[in-house]
């Protein structure tokens, strides 16, 4: 069954490898099949998409020219691309985005013209300061275009010449000028079409003086004609006030006279004197008051023409002559005046007169009537009644009586009637005289009016005048301030410049001195330190031949010692060599007494010599063939216990090690190695080695090998190797100080 | 001369093991012959004993230079003869 199972697995396994084979090689078919279509495929979109990126970047380049300019900026080749494409950046797309920016650009050179050019003219203040208030009153707020971009300039530059502050502007008395002004600008605006540029002082200061000319002249003509028509006014109202006044006087004489001549009752020839007064004083008034009138229309007329000199004046519109103007008003309005008085006082006295007149009449006309009524009583009398007495009989005065009784009755009658009248009449009277009284009173009344509303008008014109004044005293001071400041700051300024100048220059003059300082004290060191290496150097070398001489001297001093050094090692080194097979040499004490002996001042050797050991001078050093000898007849000792140490040190452990060493066979000499290893301290091999070396001579190594004996075999060899040591010792002594010597004997000989 | 040392030991050992091995011996005999009725055993006894000691003493003397005698102790005075007895009986 599992046979079956496996062999089930094996089969569907079979099956299903298969048809992934198929499925896979028809897929690979499929793949290489369409893996070709797919790849053109692959680059066909691929070159889709880059084209229409291409082109898509050339067509907004196109329309925006900042993508445009970022592009170029940072693809390498791209500006060469879109050149072809293109054209190269075409301009007019600039001047939309750059007439808002010259639209911005006046009001902000204003501000930049103010502060460049703030030290032009600090004289020409207030004239400037009218001129330029006026220009940029109307002009500043309209940028747009070129002329009145040339105004606004004008503008700038005179407020430039004055200062950073603001002008107030005045009111528009400078038209003239202005106008001229700005005829000037549009004819130098029509010539130069340029942009703005400022204009020099001289220019200004020349322009300025010829409106100041021109203004001049205006007011000088202006203030004549005024005084011309002044005076003239003044006269004529003068005249008429006279006139008015002699008016006056002629009425109220005559007024007087005939009020006298009413209720004065004299005697008939002063009453014709009287009258004869009367009359003349009447002819008086008349040519008086005919007088007055001419003189009052010649009065008006002059004032007419001085008030159309002033209007004319007026509207010449200028600052200057606004006081003489306005003295010129005032003094009409006072002749204005006064004439109204004088002509009022003249009306008023000629109305009295009036009153006075119309009751002559009265009188006159009731005398008359009582004349004739009397004369038509008693027809012989005449004239004059009060002179009747005596003339008349008792008849005549019976009528006179009846008749006056009647008279008397007819008038109490007549006042009765009158009496009861009366009421009326005062009401009727009453009512003309209201009505004569508005009409005087609206008379009075306008006249007042007009005065006041004159007065009124000088005086707010005044006012305004002082005003004026003020501010531009007041504007004057603070531009004065101004000009005071600038000064400060320009004065600051400088001295500060002047200190920073002067630190500079300061600091660079030092600097120099220093550097030649410096300069000359290195001279001088350096030639005192050649003299110096001069002089030691000649020092040194006589120093140096002496020491020669003196080296010498000693040179052949040491050649002596260092030869009977020599020979005193040699002496040593010869008794070295007494030593025979068995004993040792002979004690080396002689010997080594003879070798200190001949070095008393060398410490080396001193220091050598008695660093021999004690034991070979007193007793002598054994040969190495000796030791040699001692060695051979050790090793087999030594190979016997061999086995024994501390730990292992029984009499069975020595029987152990007795009967390896007789069944051990190693080599009788071995090279030793030139590093031992853990596995070459076996004492039997560091026997063999150590019996080579003792074969080939170098006792030291056999000396450093036996050394590694440990245990009972290093006991055994303990002596042996104290006296290798010995030897050892002693030899080295030996042969440093036979070197030393050599050395100094080589050293002190002179060669030939 | 160290070399002559293990030398002279070994004669000092042998000449000992002669004279302990002949006097046990000679007291075995005696034993023997007056104590025990003329048996072998004392007699083997004793030499063996004096084989023995004189073993013990040959080994003894042998290993003498690595035993640490009391004196060199510094303290606790107890150890110093057990490590003796110790290195005395190690086989």
């Amino acid at each position: 069954m599992l046979r079956v199972c496996l062999r089930g697995v094996k089969a569907t396994a079979q099956k299903s490898s298969g048809r992934i084979r198929l499925t896979n090689v028809q897929q690979c078919r499929e793949y290489t099949t369409g893996e070709s279509s797919g790849a053109s495929r692959v680059v066909a979109a691929g070159l889709l998409t880059v084209t229409g990126g291409i082109g898509g970047t050339i067509i907004y380049a196109k329309w925006d020219h900042k993508f445009r300019a970022a592009v170029e900026k940072n693809v390498p080749y791209s500006e060469w691309l879109l050149g072809l494409a293109l054209g190269p950046v075409s301009q007019d797309s600039g001047l939309p985005i750059r007439k808002p920016m010259e639209s911005i650009q006046p009001p902000s050179m204003l501000e930049k013209q103010m502060r460049t050019s703030k030290a032009k003219s600090e004289k020409k203040l207030k004239e400037t300061t009218e001129y330029g208030a006026q220009d940029s009153g109307p002009t500043s707020p309209q940028p747009a275009q070129n002329i009145q971009a040339e105004a606004s300039a004008e503008a700038t530059q005179i407020i430039s010449a004055i200062s950073e502050v603001q002008s107030i502007p005045a009111p528009c008395d400078t038209e003239p000028t202005a106008a001229a002004a700005t005829v000037f600008q549009d004819t130098k605006s029509a010539g130069t079409a340029e942009p703005l540029r400022e204009r020099s002082a001289e220019e200004v200061a020349a322009r300025l003086a010829q409106q100041n000319q021109d203004e001049k002249d205006i007011i000088t003509s202006l203030s004549a004609r005024l005084d011309d028509s002044l005076a003239s006014s003044a006269k004529a109202t003068l005249q008429a006030i006279g006139a008015q006044e002699a008016a006056l006087q002629a009425i109220t004489q005559h007024t007087h006279k005939l009020k006298e001549a009413m209720e004065a009752e004299g005697p008939s020839e002063e009453k014709s004197t009287q009258w004869k007064d009367l009359e003349a004083a009447l002819a008086d008034r008349t040519t008086s008051v005919n007088d007055a009138k001419t003189a009052l229309v010649k009065a008006n007329e002059a004032l007419d023409s001085l008030k159309s000199v002033i209007d004319k004046s007026k509207g010449l519109k200028i600052t200057a002559a606004r006081p003489l103007i306005l003295a010129a008003e005032e003094n009409l309005h006072k002749m204005v005046v006064d004439l109204d008085k004088v002509v009022s006082k003249v009306q008023s006295a000629e109305s009295e007169a009036k009153i006075v007149a119309q009751y002559t009449e009265l009188v006159h006309e009731a005398k008359q009537q009582f004349q004739r009524e009397v004369s038509s009583l008693t027809p012989e009398i005449q004239a004059n009644w009060k002179g009747l007495t005596g003339k008349l009989s008792t008849d005549d005065l019976n009528a006179l009586i009846a008749h006056a009784h009647r008279r008397i009755d007819q008038l109490n009658r007549e006042l009765a009637e009158q009496r009861v009248r009366e009421q009326i009449h005062m009401e009727a009277a009453l009512e003309q005289q209201r009505a004569e009284d508005q009409r005087a009173l609206d008379k009075a009344v306008g006249t007042a009016k007009q005065h006041v509303k004159e007065e009124a008008r000088l005086e707010q014109e005044r006012k305004l005048a002082e005003l004026r004044e003020v501010i531009e005293a007041e504007m004057r001071t603070q531009l004065r301030r101004q000009a005071a400041a600038h000064t400060d700051h320009v004065r600051d300024v400088l001295k500060v410049q002047e200190q920073e100048l002067r630190a500079e220059a300061e600091q660079e003059l030092s600097s120099k001195l220093l550097a030649q300082e410096t300069r000359y004290r290195q001279l001088t060191q350096e030639q005192l330190d050649d003299f110096t290496l001069d002089m030691n150097a000649a020092y040194a070398r006589l120093k140096g031949v002496e020491e020669a001489i003196d080296s010498h001297v000693e040179a052949e001093e040491e050649a002596r010692k260092a030869h009977r050094l020599w020979l005193s090692v040699e002496a040593l080194t010869y008794t070295l060599k007494t030593a025979s097979t068995e004993s040792p040499s002979m004690p080396l004490e002689d010997a080594a007494e003879a070798v200190r002996a001949s070095c008393v001042e060398n410490d080396f050797a001193l220091a050598l010599a008695s660093a021999l050991p004690e034991e070979s001078l007193k007793r002598g050093v054994y040969s190495e063939a000796s030791l040699r000898a001692r060695f051979n007849s050790l090793r087999s000792l030594a190979r016997r216990v061999a086995l024994i140490d501390e730990s292992h040190n029984t009499l069975y452990q020595y029987f152990l090690s007795y009967v390896q060493a007789a069944l051990l066979f190693e080599k009788q000499q071995e090279v030793p190695p030139t590093q031992l290893r853990s596995e070459d301290l076996d004492p039997f091999k560091l026997l063999s080695y150590a019996s080579y070396c003792l074969e080939h001579g170098d006792l030291e190594l056999a000396a450093k090998l036996v050394n590694q004996l440990r245990g009972e075999a290093r006991r055994v060899v303990e002596d042996w190797l104290i006296e290798a040591r010995l030897t050892l010792e002693t030899r080295q002594v030996i042969s440093l100080l036979s070197a030393y010597a050599n050395a100094v004997g080589l050293g002190t000989t002179q060669a030939p | 001369m160290s070399e002559k040392e293990l030398g002279k030991k070994l004669d000092r050992c042998l000449a000992d093991g002669v004279v302990k091995l002949g006097t046990g011996l000679g007291l075995g005999i005696v034993f023997s012959v007056l104590f025990f009725k003329r048996r072998t055993w004392p007699i083997t006894l004793f030499s063996g004993a004096g084989l023995g000691m004189a073993y013990a003493n040959c080994q003894h003397d042998l290993r003498s230079h690595y035993l640490l005698h009391t004196s060199e102790q510094v303290s606790l005075g107890f150890i110093g003869p057990l490590i003796g007895f110790a290195q005395i009986f190690s086989f």
